[in-house]
């Protein structure tokens, strides 16, 4: 098998893996600290509940984040070494300082606040958790600069004597507007994650009558939460389709399928295209709609998939610009479709709990649980969509994925580790979900009493 | 600041994330390496985790800044060595990834056969890491088959040799010991006999491995060439200090055993890197091949405005780290309702 194609797998499978669990990560740290800032301005013993209840979820889900991201940190290095030394000098630099200002800073606060109960004052106790929550988001911000700058580079040349790129203005690295359309949409679908977490979990118990007055405040967060963070989520990513049609309108147009530049040009509602994705074959659009997505105007002007081929063959020589577009089309669609049946959702769940016995409606049984896979596979599709889009560049207009990995990996060595890595993230998963429903439908009395003899039900009896 | 001066600082910053990474994580290691030989019940082996429940992230995190550190300071040197060292590191990040998940799932879930799964997990966790960059280290001070273009042309066994297996487990007996004398220092009562009985056989292991590494060393490596047949004050600094660790654990002074394997292992950094210096990797195919701090690093503006960056940056990290392991210095007692993981 093609040693590129297998890097390019392993990459895809750790990444992928890894942002199914930060995200929640980004957001529940939030949502923690708001909680036990709350305990402490109102003594109320349903705050200090919440607090641990979910807390031991945020850190049953922390852990995976955590162990997978030392893998980020070592596959450029490892797997795509051509590309470490070719951008070393510009993307490493955030690297290395989101592992100084983040890294440490999350992983000692964390130990601090899961530790220190009751046995540092409570203020520390409750700033280490704000910490954590602040040391995660900052590390996002970070590693999405240093992907900011791959999407579009800025402050570097490239110096000719040695063929690297070099970097001549950090602070244009630092405010790359693209890296913080990401920031911003990114952390915001983190906090969605988050809500629509806590509304299934609330609409578990709620549906058993357990623990109401505990669940019906959460519930009422995660939805209040949920309706703010998604809608920011679709702000966010409508404002990185109006960078893309500047910065990257080959992904653009692949994310839309249009094969021949349109003035105006019409949204895609369903394109089939031929098997090998580069020719279309039948389609339904609305006119108008894609020329003001992409540009506020409803008239302008989208570039087609074939103009750009062409543009981009007499700029970077002869070869394949196109990505994989029923990739980039399908991923695009269930991202934004579910991002905005994300949104209706959540208004819908903050507009029903106006009325007293909302928890008695049918639709509670089902329909926020079932809603708890929208935002993880929304934010799949989101990174494939965004990365995929990009090929075949590494770094748009400047490496090639194909230049970039380690020449030295055998087949052998890749397959092993492909291997080894899947094996190890399957038992991961299946444990880490086995427990997460384990505490979440135990309720929050069994997490108050984690870790002492008088443990009730089945949670922890032996603790 | 001159470019020279920036390479040289940035080795020596890198040199120091390691020596913090060996001697924080090092006891983290032997601690989990320990875990199911020390440990008889499960409030022991509980015990035990939690001495290094609230610090073991962080010290971890030690290794991350030196890679994320490399990357940004050494490219090629970061590309060379992950690329060139893939199994190997594939390795340690398994080791990394079990332990990890198994400080914090172990004691979620009463099941005995759950538990004991975990404890098997952090203790090979621990242990492959150990090995592994023990024998890297070895391997890059007795050098490795690089090619004119930075490219490592070796493979896993390249590593396997006996210099680097010496390594390896000269790495994992410091560790044992560093790791025993971090429990009797952290536990009380039986537990802490046990350990300390277990520490004096760990001390003739560790003191044997350092003694064959250190003769081993004049064979393997460019030592007598570039250093001479004297090494220098620091390296028999690091054996002086290794004899008294066995008087301070004969005569209970468990803070002093600590700090010894502790300072120990400072010194057989700092006598690694002076040899090291000013290559980072060394070529065995041919000399000039090599890897140098010149050849290797980032543009001057990168290496500027990181030392701008770090000089903040890292003197934060290291109070507030400081002040963590201030907070959590009570010895852990087999006591339920005191343990947390």
């Amino acid at each position: 098998m093609d040693p590129i194609l297998l890097s390019r797998l392993q990459f895809a499978l750790t990444t992928i893996y890894h942002w199914l669990f930060v995200p929640l990560t980004l957001g529940l740290g939030w949502f923690v600290a708001f909680m036990q800032t709350r305990f402490y301005q109102t003594r109320d013993e349903t705050w200090r509940k919440m607090t641990k209840f979910w807390g031991k979820l945020f850190l049953i889900n922390f852990a995976i984040g955590v162990v997978t991201g030392i893998v980020q940190e070592f596959q450029f290095g490892m797997n795509w070494s051509e590309y470490s030394r070719y951008v070393g000098d510009i993307f490493g630099a955030p690297l290395a300082i989101e592992a100084l200002l983040a890294f440490f800073m999350e992983s000692t606060f964390l130990g601090v606040w899961i530790f220190g109960e009751g046995r540092i004052p409570e203020k520390v106790h409750l700033a280490s958790i704000w910490l954590v929550a602040i040391g995660s988001n900052l590390s996002a911000v970070w590693i999405l600069i240093a992907n900011g700058w791959m999407q579009h580079p800025v402050g570097y040349i490239i110096n000719e004597s040695t063929g690297r790129a070099e970097l001549v203005d950090f602070l244009a690295l630092i405010t790359n507007e693209k890296a913080w359309v990401f920031v911003w949409h990114t952390l915001a679908d983190g906090l969605a994650m988050a809500s629509f977490l806590i509304l299934a979990i609330s609409a578990y118990h709620l549906v058993r009558k357990q623990n109401m007055a505990f669940f019906k405040r959460s519930f009422q967060m995660g939805a209040l939460a949920g309706l703010i963070a998604s809608t920011l989520v679709f702000l966010g990513g409508h404002t990185m389709g109006q960078f893309m049609y500047e910065s990257q309108p080959m992904k653009l147009a692949a994310l839309e399928a249009i094969w021949e530049t349109e003035q105006p040009a019409s949204f895609s509602l369903l394109t089939i295209g031929d098997l090998s994705g580069k020719r279309e074959v039948w389609s339904i659009r609305i006119p108008y709609v894609m020329s003001s997505l992409a540009c506020n105007d409803f008239s302008c002007e989208v570039r087609g998939v074939h103009e750009i081929q062409m543009q981009y063959e007499q700029q970077y020589g002869p070869g394949d610009y196109i990505p994989l577009m029923v990739v980039t089309y399908w991923t695009f669609r269930i991202m934004m479709a579910f991002g905005f049946i994300m949104m209706g959702a959540s208004a819908w769940f903050l507009y029903a709990t106006r009325k007293k016995n909302y928890e008695k409606a049918k639709w509670m049984k089902y329909v926020p649980i079932g809603a708890l896979t929208l935002p993880y596979l929304a934010n799949a599709s989101g990174w494939i969509l965004t990365e995929m889009g990009r090929q075949p560049w590494i770094v748009f207009g400047l490496l090639k994925v194909e230049d970039a990995v380690s020449p030295n990996l055998t087949t052998v060595d890749l397959l092993i580790s492909l291997i080894g890595y899947t094996a190890v993230y399957g038992s991961l998963a299946a444990a880490m979900v086995y427990l997460m429903k384990k505490y979440a439908i135990a309720g929050p009395d069994a997490a108050l009493h984690e870790s002492v003899d008088a443990a009730p039900g089945r949670v922890g009896a032996q603790d | 600041m001159s470019y020279e001066f920036l390479q040289t600082l940035w080795f020596i910053l890198i040199a120091v994330l390691w020596i913090g990474f060996f001697f924080l994580e090092g006891f983290d290691f032997g601690v989990g390496m320990l875990l199911p030989f020390m440990g008889r019940k499960d409030e022991e082996r509980r015990a035990v985790i939690n001495t290094i429940g609230s610090v073991w992230d962080g010290n971890e995190v030690w290794l991350l800044t030196a890679g994320g550190a490399t990357f940004a300071a050494f490219p090629h040197w970061y590309a060379t060595m992950f690329s060139g060292f893939y199994l190997a590191l594939f390795l340690v990040l398994i080791g990394l990834i079990l332990r990890g998940i198994a400080f914090e799932y172990r004691s979620k879930d009463s099941n005995p056969k759950w538990r004991r799964t975990f404890d098997w997990m952090i203790a090979v966790g621990s242990f492959l890491p150990s090995l592994l960059l023990g024998a890297a280290f070895a391997n890059l001070a007795r050098g490795v088959p690089i090619n004119q273009d930075m490219m490592y042309t070796g493979n896993l066994f390249t590593l396997l040799n006996p210099y680097g297996l010496i390594g390896g487990m000269t790495m994992v007996s410091v560790f044992l010991l560093h790791g025993a004398n971090f429990l009797t220092l952290k536990l009380e009562g039986k537990l802490r006999d046990r350990v300390r009985e277990a520490s004096k056989k760990l001390y003739i292991a560790a003191a044997v491995m350092v003694v064959l590494l250190a003769a081993t060393t004049y064979v393997y490596t460019d030592i007598t060439t570039k250093i001479g047949i004297d090494p220098g004050i620091i390296p028999i600094a690091s054996v002086v200090i290794l004899l008294s660790t066995i008087l301070f654990i004969n005569r209970k002074m468990e803070g002093w055993a600590f700090i010894s394997t502790g300072v120990r292992f400072v010194l057989t950094q700092v006598a690694f890197f002076t040899l090291m210096f000013p290559r980072v990797m060394i070529s065995s195919t041919n000399p000039e091949w090599s890897l140098t701090i010149s050849n290797a690093s980032s543009s001057q503006y990168t290496l500027t405005v990181m030392s701008i960056v770090a000089l903040i940056f890292v003197p934060v990290v290291l109070a507030y780290q400081g002040w963590s392991y201030y907070m959590f210095r009570k010895r852990i007692s087999t006591d339920k309702k005191s343990l947390v993981y």
